[in-house]
């Protein structure tokens, strides 16, 4: 149900986020502080629930898109993502309205809150994702053949670009480049659909989501069993970091972290693969948990997530596995996100297969 | 023979030594923390001088760590008015400058705000034309409100041209009695922190100034007249001027004296540096004699900066942390007894059962009345003392970055809690006079000079530049006081910066030597 969304409810939202960031998805503080200036400025945003959207309102996403390392230190004005909605306004002969998430996990997660406040939308509670990854037709949009075009780049320096690309591929290329063109860091309005595909299509209930997973990590006295309760997951492994490579490779952070066992998983070994986000978890060259599932590395005393940036030797550490929501366990879903998008040699096998 | 005199202020003790120029120990003093510490200094100052009977005019120089800074930070008293000033409008107007900083400090510290357009990309191509008609109304706002000014300017570490132009159009109109920070020469990449560590050092600078000629007075006073020098914190030493400019490295100090202390005593310029004292166990990692700097972010007085840091992780276990017993559970800690651990510990008469007493039962210690711990169930003590001696082997893991052996050095008052070997270290060292070991990381440090800029570098000259840049380094510190024979260099980064033009590489170098003899 409809409800408003304050500083608090935006806190334990940025720690769900960085949770659901599995690894990566760009750090949700820039964000949070995004968030919680417009809000304190303007005030609590509205949150609707998926079901209370009309079939024909107009909804569309707002993210950022470049490097995250730019964000933190140009910043936005808070002004692009208003262009950006304005410009397609006026293209698309309409209003907009509502806005919401493309992803759940990291940076973007928040960033609509800060839009929303300022020019009074309401956001809705579901994104494309259920968590983060790095390509622009890595959403369940692209899974039901909405467009990402007609979308709209817009920059600090009030520049704007309406783009029509003929497909997901074109659409990453032209925007990769234009990203550069405008200074690394602009804000995007993308994927405009209706109320009903927004309905039929999004992951629902993630902003919600995201807010209890921060509030366990943040009041639970045993946040990683409740984390687990709370997500239907798995630990997958218990211990402590070894050993962790690696390389920066065209903007994505590849490599991997080895760790040894502790507890019930004592002389046993773990070995988690990421590209940005963490994408495949093997205990003793057994695969445990496989993309699009998601996986998180916590802080074993606090149950705080731990970035792929943040893993340093010697951490102790427990390892949580997630599914992914359904839509991403379709031939088309793995085709898109699952191990072999992304290199690795593993047929997908779901969490709860898995682990048995 | 010729001596200098190191002073380290903590936040319990006031340690001070003397050192002779082949930096053997002539006297000690080491005395509680008290409220007025200017008052402290003076009395460190007066006792080693009559310890020691020494000629005054064989001191040649004088070394202060003091932790004034953090604690003004921390308490948030005698800040001084600060203009914050952002250069990159339009962007960056999402998030106000110092947002982010607790409410109670932005009360004091938040009162005069500005942003301002300018600024550069990731590139180095501008955001906007500097608006310099703007600054010069800031300019005329700001003159007789505040003494302190700090600039940030967006990408200023990829180039600094508009917090440089900055200062000098407002300079122009307040005059050289207010202080200028700029942020490209405190932090690195990420505006928010490095703007947020900028402002900190600009709230700073009086209780520096208060402190450096506190210290002079003090040696002025008792007939010493020497070269002054104060620690920061990467185990060097700076100048008056240069402490004045950047008070902000002063900030921890302490923990970098106590790592390059135990380093001397121990004689190992790489290992694993635990001091223990009643409270925390602080462990850091010396790598050729200097600590190793924190990658993350820092929170200072509830703020989050990016400046350098020493990178020491504090556990919660120290000689008066309590023990709780439950049946046959026990939690040890978080709370302390602290510095009652005299008159609360259960060997000294007390109601506390802690950490000491148990290593007093366990036959580690010989402290108090070992009577007062008798009733304790000898299977129990062992268990308790297995987890304290694991809780430190954990914390120490941590702060290793591979899992080769490295040598262990245990200083502080609660060094002697522990006993045996302790798991991952090569060997565990345990040197005579650790109480000091702070005064004497104070007094051996060395001076130090710092060159960081992008260069853009043609391949066919490269080593050529680079060798060019270190000897830049080299003078830096020659100039500052460093012995021109024994001055090298003792850290060489270079970054290249994927999307510059051209072949754009951060260079960071730093060249240290001892003080020059006179």
């Amino acid at each position: 149900m409809m409800r408003y969304i304050g500083k608090e409810e935006i806190e334990k939202m940025a720690i769900g986020a960085a949770l659901l960031g599995t690894g990566g998805g760009g750090d949700p503080f820039i964000g949070k502080l995004m968030a919680l200036q417009a809000i304190e400025k303007y005030g609590p945003v509205k949150l609707l629930s998926a079901d209370e959207l009309d079939d024909e309102a107009l909804v569309v996403p707002s993210a950022m898109m470049g490097a995250p390392t730019v964000m933190v230190e140009k910043v936005p004005s808070g002004n692009e993502s208003i262009a950006a909605f304005n410009a397609l306004e006026e293209y698309l002969g309409r209003k907009i309205t509502a806005t919401m998430p493309i992803e759940a996990g990291g940076v973007n997660s928040l960033l609509p809150f800060a839009l929303a406040a300022r020019v009074g939308l309401p956001v809705v509670d579901a994104d494309g994702m259920g968590r983060a990854f790095p390509e622009l037709q890595m959403v369940t949009y692209y899974l039901d053949g909405i467009n990402a075009s007609p979308m709209v780049l817009a920059d600090e320096k009030d520049n704007s670009i309406v783009l029509n690309a003929v497909d997901g591929v074109w659409t990453e290329k032209i925007a990769r480049a234009a990203t550069m063109t405008m200074g690394g860091s602009l804000m995007n309005a993308i994927y405009p659909m209706s109320g009903k595909q927004a309905r039929e299509s999004s992951i629902i209930g993630s902003l919600s989501f995201e807010e209890k997973l921060g509030d366990i990590i943040m009041t639970s006295k045993q946040p990683i069993d409740d984390l687990v309760e709370a997500t239907n997951g798995y630990i997958l492994f218990e211990g402590k970091i070894r050993d962790v490579e690696r390389a920066t490779d065209g903007g994505f952070v590849r490599g991997k972290a080895v760790f040894e066992g502790m507890n019930q998983n004592k002389s046993s070994e773990c070995t988690l693969e990421f590209q940005n986000e963490n994408l495949i978890c093997l205990v003793d060259g057994q695969p445990k948990c496989l993309t699009p599932d998601l996986i998180t590395v916590l802080d074993a005393e606090t149950g705080m997530p731990i970035t792929t940036e943040g893993l340093k030797f010697g951490m102790r550490v427990v390892i949580l596995g997630m599914p992914c929501d359904p839509k991403w366990r379709t031939d088309k879903g793995i085709e898109t996100v699952g191990p072999g998008y992304f290199g690795y040699d593993f047929e997908y096998q779901t969490i709860e297969a898995l682990n048995q | 023979m010729r001596y200098k005199l190191g002073i380290d202020v903590g936040g319990t003790n006031t340690d001070g030594v003397i050192l002779d120029s082949d930096m053997n120990v002539l006297t000690a003093f080491k005395h509680p923390t008290t409220d007025d510490i200017e008052t402290g200094i003076a009395g460190a100052v007066e006792a080693l001088l009559k310890k020691s009977g020494l000629d005054k005019s064989l001191i040649d120089h004088g070394m202060l760590g003091t932790t004034q800074c953090t604690n003004a930070i921390v308490t948030r008293k005698s800040l001084n008015d600060v203009g914050v000033i952002r250069i990159g409008a339009p962007a960056g107007t999402a998030i106000e400058p110092i947002y982010s900083m607790p409410d109670d400090l932005k009360a004091i510290i938040g009162q005069h705000i500005y942003q301002v357009r300018g600024g550069h990309e990731f590139n180095g191509e501008l955001i906007a034309e500097l608006d310099e008609a703007h600054l010069e109304d800031i300019a005329r706002e700001l003159k007789g409100k505040v003494n302190s000014i700090a600039i940030s300017s967006i990408f200023s570490p990829v180039n600094k041209a508009h917090e440089t132009r900055a200062k000098e159009i407002i300079e122009a109109v307040v005059g050289e009695d207010v202080a200028f920070s700029l942020s490209s020469e405190i932090g690195s990449i990420s505006l928010l922190e490095r703007e947020n560590a900028t402002v900190l050092n600009a709230a700073i600078i009086d209780v520096a100034k208060r402190t450096t000629e506190g210290f002079e007075k003090a040696l002025k006073q008792h007939g010493v007249d020497c070269e002054v020098y104060f620690c920061q914190n990467d185990g060097t030493l700076m100048s008056k001027e240069y402490t004045l400019k950047y008070p902000i490295l002063t900030v921890a100090c302490g923990p970098t004296n106590s790592l390059r202390g135990a380093s001397f005593l121990s004689s190992h310029d790489n290992a694993i540096i635990a001091d223990i004292g009643g409270t925390t166990t602080d462990i850091g990692v010396l790598n050729n004699g200097f600590p190793r700097e924190s990658s993350l972010s820092v929170e200072l007085g509830g703020v989050q900066t990016n400046f350098r840091m020493p990178d020491i992780y504090s556990l919660a276990l120290g000689g008066g942390t309590i023990i709780t017993l439950e049946g046959e559970n026990f939690k040890i800690g978080p709370d302390s007894v602290g510095y009652r651990l005299p008159e609360k510990a259960k060997v000294f008469g007390g109601d506390t059962l802690t950490v000491t007493d148990i290593a007093v039962a366990k036959g580690v210690l010989s402290l108090g009345d070992a009577e007062k711990v008798n009733d304790l169930d000898t299977e129990l003590v062992d268990r308790i003392y297995d987890e304290i001696i694991n809780m430190i082997e954990v914390a120490i893991e941590r702060m290793k970055t591979s899992d080769k052996e490295v040598p262990v050095v245990l200083v502080g008052g609660g060094s002697t809690l522990i006993e045996g070997d302790i798991e991952g270290a090569s060997e565990v060292i345990n040197p005579e006079n650790s109480g000091v070991a702070n005064a004497i990381g104070s007094a051996i440090s060395d001076i130090s000079g710092e060159v960081e800029k992008i260069y853009n570098i043609d391949p066919a000259r490269r080593s050529e530049i680079l060798d060019e840049i270190k000897q830049f380094a080299i003078d830096e510190a020659v100039n500052a006081g460093a012995d021109k024979d024994r001055t090298e260099i003792i850290s060489f980064e270079d970054i290249p910066l994927a999307y510059l033009p051209g072949n754009a590489t951060r260079i960071k170098v730093k060249a240290a030597g001892p003080l020059k003899e006179d």
